[in-house]
């Protein structure tokens, strides 16, 4: 069992390089955790729709809406669990839902 | 030189603990493991240990104090029975899985219901599958010698894995016996200081034990902690050797009693050994080539050694002190047959539950086994998938 320093810990990594009981050697990083796998459904950003009025960024369990300069990006689809609730708020139907992998 | 002594089993195993003098010890007493946080509380309000004692309001709560202190880098131990254990579940799996070796000794006790206080393997048994060590004694002599093992054994770089020194309830824990105490300086440095690689209260470096694990990795987490407990295997002998170089006492996965050219075999646990042994005694003296197992370390299984020891007998019996209500038999009854399937020839393999909730078990309840094993063996009977041994009916 290898437990110096953890590196380039993903889903490849196989069960040797892995550190005892998924310990942690950092911190702060919960951001490089992608749970983005959980999702069946994506959301789409249609960005010609969007007045950019932030509706949707609150919304989110995730802070999977980022933003910058006051402006919403695209999604961050390695943490986006495809809940649908800003797509619900959105007043512009700048937000579509199709499912995963279409 | 080592010191003679008359102690019980709880005295044993108490004495052993303030002689290796750990970080913390966070207990809740209960049936018949209470006298171990009693003594240890003792010692510690006498100025003799400097352990940090946990008062505890549940064994759920001991064993978690003992998971989060180990995690810290303090060495941890705890003593429990019974009921205890059993509240104690969930967050044994804890200990487990974050690789955390806590030393417990386990006064096995049999499970409600019905309420019963006395010795038998259900508790133990019942946490067979939770990831921890488990090593029985036969005594007060080897729960001692067994507990000064386990620390090793557990925090060895290999294994990082909990373990259960379990001894009899009453029978073992409460019993006088004569024993050989080690000389403090020798436990402690046969022992030695524990220095985790890894603890949260290390200034130097960042740790957080226990994130949340998803299925892409649990898969993998589990492979790790099996090989450990393989590795087990080779730490518990090494360990031995050097106990044996120091005190001249010798353990195993197994202790073969009057084996080498035994046909008939009894595979038993713990304190009933004595009563096996005798009864061997008792049938060799008569000409019988009877013969004994007896598992020392139940986690992990010693599968390769009861192969080796099973080759060249026609009937064995296999003794649980506990039943699994599988309805197909005990613990033990069905690991061994599993380990041996395939691997011994035309054995004849009985399986019986024995000594519940406290049943005496009589050297003539032993032979009377013995005598069925060689009738089954004559016969060319199947025996009964498994049965109670001197029930009434």
């Amino acid at each position: 069992m290898k437990d110096n320093l953890m590196k380039n810990i993903n889903p490849e990594t196989k069960w040797q390089d892995l550190t005892p009981g998924g310990n942690i050697y950092a911190s702060g990083n919960s951001a490089e955790f992608k749970t983005g796998d959980w999702r069946t459904v994506t959301p789409k950003f249609i960005e010609e729709k969007c007045k950019q009025c932030l509706l949707c960024v609150p919304v989110c369990p995730d802070c999977a809406i980022p933003v910058v300069d006051g402006k919403r990006l695209d999604f961050d689809l390695d943490h986006c669990k495809g809940c649908g609730i800003c797509a619900k708020v959105c007043p512009f139907d700048a937000i579509e839902f199709v499912k995963e992998g279409e | 030189m080592a010191i003679n002594e008359r102690l019980s089993g709880n005295e044993a195993v108490s004495f052993a603990i303030k002689q290796i003098n750990p970080d913390v010890v966070a207990a809740y007493p209960i049936t018949p493991s209470t006298e171990i946080p009693q003594f240890i509380s003792q010692y510690i309000a006498n100025g003799e240990m400097t352990t940090v004692y946990v008062p505890v309001e549940s064994e759920h709560s001991s064993m978690s104090a003992c998971i989060g202190s180990e995690a810290a880098g303090a060495r941890s131990m705890t003593a429990t029975s019974s009921c205890g254990l059993a509240y104690m579940f969930e967050m044994l799996y804890i200990a487990a899985s974050n690789r955390l070796p806590i030393t417990m000794a386990v006064v096995n006790r049999a499970l409600s219901g019905p309420i019963n206080i006395n010795n038998d393997h259900s508790d133990s048994m019942g946490a067979r599958d939770a990831g921890w060590l488990q090593i029985y004694a036969e005594n007060a002599q080897e729960a001692y010698d067994n507990f000064i093992q386990c620390v090793r054994i557990g925090e060895h770089k290999d294994v990082k894995l909990p373990v259960m020194a379990c001894q009899d309830g009453f029978i073992t824990s409460h019993a006088v016996e004569r024993l050989e105490l080690i000389e403090t300086d020798k436990v402690k440095a046969f022992v030695g200081e524990y220095k985790p690689e890894k603890y949260l209260l290390n200034p130097d470096e960042i740790l957080a034990v226990g994130p949340y694990d998803t299925p892409q990795y649990y898969m993998e987490h589990k492979k790790a902690q099996t090989e450990a407990m393989k590795n087990a295997r080779k730490a518990i002998k090494e360990i031995a050797k050097e106990f044996e170089a120091m005190t001249g006492r010798k353990y195993d996965m197994l202790e073969e009693y009057r084996m080498d050219d035994a046909e008939y075999a009894v595979i038993i646990i713990g304190s009933s050994a004595g009563a096996g042994k005798e009864a061997v005694d008792e049938l060799r003296n008569a000409g019988v080539k009877a013969g004994l197992i007896k598992v020392r370390v139940f986690r992990p299984f010693p599968d390769e050694e009861l192969v080796a020891a099973l080759k060249k007998v026609k009937g064995v019996a296999i003794m649980d002190k506990t039943d699994s209500f599988s309805a197909a038999g005990g613990p033990l009854g069905a690991e061994v047959k599993a380990a041996i399937y395939g691997k011994v020839d035309g054995i004849t393999a009985a399986n019986y539950i024995y000594g519940l909730g406290g049943r005496d078990v009589r050297v003539e309840h032993i032979k009377q086994v013995f005598e069925e094993i060689a009738e089954l063996v004559k016969t060319g009977k199947a025996p009964e998938t498994y049965k109670y041994l001197a029930i009434r009916e």
